[in-house]
């Protein structure tokens, strides 16, 4: 009857403790991203302004530093207005949906080995299924507004979503195929070989994914742009047809939510293009200077590099029509992902390169201490 | 574990509950919203069992394209709610007897257990333990060799579902002024004729 009891310690160290640790993980992990988006967002200003040969935000602290800060504080004042005709519950869950959806993905994010909050096994079907799930925030919010043009927006914003993750699916299985794993630490460690090294190079940028699958990587680099509804995808919120889209008819706080999760969202596609094919927190060469600066740093450097080219995507494509739109993701990335898969597997096939799922490489190779 | 059991009581709770408000909510939006909050809580028992695939599958099909879809046709539906509700005790026996027989299914299959404790023992285990191989892997293992088959005839069965539903409803009608994008990339800039058109004329 000894070990019946309940024991308050084993409870804490087997229970409350790891809900501790996580918590504060969490936290840290959403401030940091928090932060990292408001500063997202200046630079989008500020690049989209530059190519109008405009200023940008440029008031509020030193270069308009804080304006993120600040455009923070005006969302969080006002009066948040809910529409008298609006379905009042699915209306304030709408941006909720939105917002946290959006946040969660992040936690199977790694920034470098072992730099995920959570390392689960099937990272990257975690992050297809969130990301689909992002929709949700815009039908509902659409249908709830109770409003024509959030109505519009709702069904545009279905559709897009639906036909851009098709494509997107089939280049994460062409990656994943080139892998042999779901990790997403795996997925980044299997890029530490590849047609470089094959032709007898040392580890270098030559051996990511973006190299050997080349074609599937600007066809991920649109569908992701086309995912999160960013110019010159946005149909939903198309301002010259559509008011705002599916935010309307929302003021404060929802909105800011939109707002924020739209640009996680964001920041989350960059992520993941630098983990399948940008090689994640690799150095580009693995040679001594390289090598110095840690991995963090180059993750980082490289989600900016693509966060940079959807901006400049964003200043200077303009928008498309929603025909022409859904012609781009079913008519030419539909066949052309698939008919890449196939190949991919075809050539893994008859090379024999095809990963050992019992080999895959789990942990990056130890430093060797030379003394 | 008993956070284990903590999370399947919650899961399974709120499962039958939204599964409950599908049917009982009076709003068919609502009745996809819970639809959707019941996928998600399968998705969480699935989970728990230790079949993480199977879960994320589930979302990423069903809820995540499914039924958007489905959200997406209620929304445009113009329902009469009265009308809606005016045949509930008519069709109450026909729905009652069905629910009926899927209780006695289930109860016989449950009971089993009971009746011939015996027979989880002499049945054979499709898959390899999974302490052993990864979840995907016994998938696929059982997939694409012992049941390819009934995956390819129910890929078949779904692709001639989609050609029916493509074959009603394209209809190329005349007079309809289409974007042919090919022709006009092909298009040669020697063809290009420049009309000064004079105001009030027209071409």
């Amino acid at each position: 009857m000894e070990n019946q009891t309940f024991n308050l310690e084993a409870f804490f160290w087997d229970y409350a403790w790891p809900v501790i640790v996580v918590l504060g993980q969490s936290v840290l992990f959403l401030v940091t991203l928090l932060i990292v988006v408001a500063y997202i967002l200046y630079a989008d200003r500020k690049i989209f302004a530059a190519v109008q040969m405009r200023r940008g935000p440029n008031v509020v602290g030193p270069w308009g530093l804080l304006q993120s800060f600040a455009d923070l504080l005006k969302f969080v004042l006002k009066e948040p207005v809910i529409p008298a005709s609006a379905n009042k519950g699915v209306f304030l869950l709408a941006p909720l949906v939105a917002g946290v959806l959006a946040l969660s993905a992040w936690a199977v994010i790694p920034i470098n080995f072992g730099w995920a909050v959570a390392d689960v096994n099937l990272g990257i079907l975690f992050i297809f299924a969130i990301t689909s799930l992002e929709v949700y925030g815009i039908i509902m919010g659409g249908w709830a507004s109770n409003s024509k043009y959030p109505f519009l927006a709702a069904l545009r914003s279905a559709a897009q979503m639906v036909s851009y993750e098709v494509s997107i699916g089939f280049v994460m299985v062409t990656v994943l195929l080139c892998v042999g794993s779901l990790n997403l630490t795996h997925i980044v460690l299997a890029q530490m070989a590849g047609p470089g090294t094959m032709m007898g190079l040392p580890p270098s940028l030559l051996d990511w994914h973006w190299f050997g699958l080349f074609p599937m990587f600007i066809i991920f680099f649109i569908s992701a742009i086309a995912e999160t509804n960013r110019p010159p995808f946005d149909l939903p919120e198309a301002e010259s047809e559509l008011v705002a889209g599916h935010m309307t008819e929302y003021s404060s706080t929802p909105f800011l939510l939109f707002f924020l999760g739209e640009f996680v969202a964001i920041t989350l596609m960059c992520a993941l293009t630098t983990l399948l094919f940008l090689g994640g927190w690799l150095p580009p060469l693995n040679i001594a200077p390289f090598t110095w600066v840690p991995g963090p740093v180059w993750f980082v450097l490289k989600a900016f590099f693509v966060f940079f080219c959807m901006a400049m995507v964003r200043s200077i494509v303009p928008r498309y029509r929603y025909d022409q739109l859904m012609r781009l993701g079913w008519k030419v990335f539909l066949p052309i992902s698939l008919a890449m898969l196939f190949i991919t597997a075809l050539v893994l096939m008859v090379f024999d390169l095809a990963p050992d799922p019992d080999a895959i490489i789990t942990a990056p190779p130890a430093i060797v201490a030379v003394d | 574990m008993a956070a284990a059991g903590l999370f399947f009581y919650l899961f399974a709770t709120v499962a039958v509950a939204s599964a409950f408000m599908v049917i009982a909510s009076r709003n068919p939006v609502h009745s996809v919203l819970f639809l959707i909050l019941t996928f998600f809580n399968a998705a969480g028992l699935f989970m728990l069992m230790g079949a993480e695939f199977l879960a994320l599958i589930l979302i990423v099909v069903y809820v995540g394209a499914v039924a958007v879809l489905f959200l997406f046709v209620v929304m445009m539906l113009d329902v009469d709610f009265a009308e809606l509700r005016s045949g509930f005790l008519q069709y109450l026996p026909i729905g009652a007897l069905i629910g009926l027989v899927l209780l006695v299914e289930l109860v016989l299959v449950l009971g089993a257990n009971t009746f011939a404790v015996d027979a989880s023992t002499v049945a054979v285990q499709p898959i390899p333990d999974l302490a052993e191989v990864s979840n995907i892997r016994a998938i696929g293992d059982v997939l694409y060799t012992k049941y390819i088959f009934f995956f390819q005839v129910a890929g078949l069965i779904l692709f001639v579902a989609m050609i029916g539903a493509i074959v009603l409803t394209l209809s190329r009608r005349p007079g309809v002024k289409r974007q042919n994008i090919s022709e006009q990339v092909a298009r040669d800039p020697k063809d290009v004729k420049l009309i000064s058109v004079k105001p009030g004329e027209g071409i």
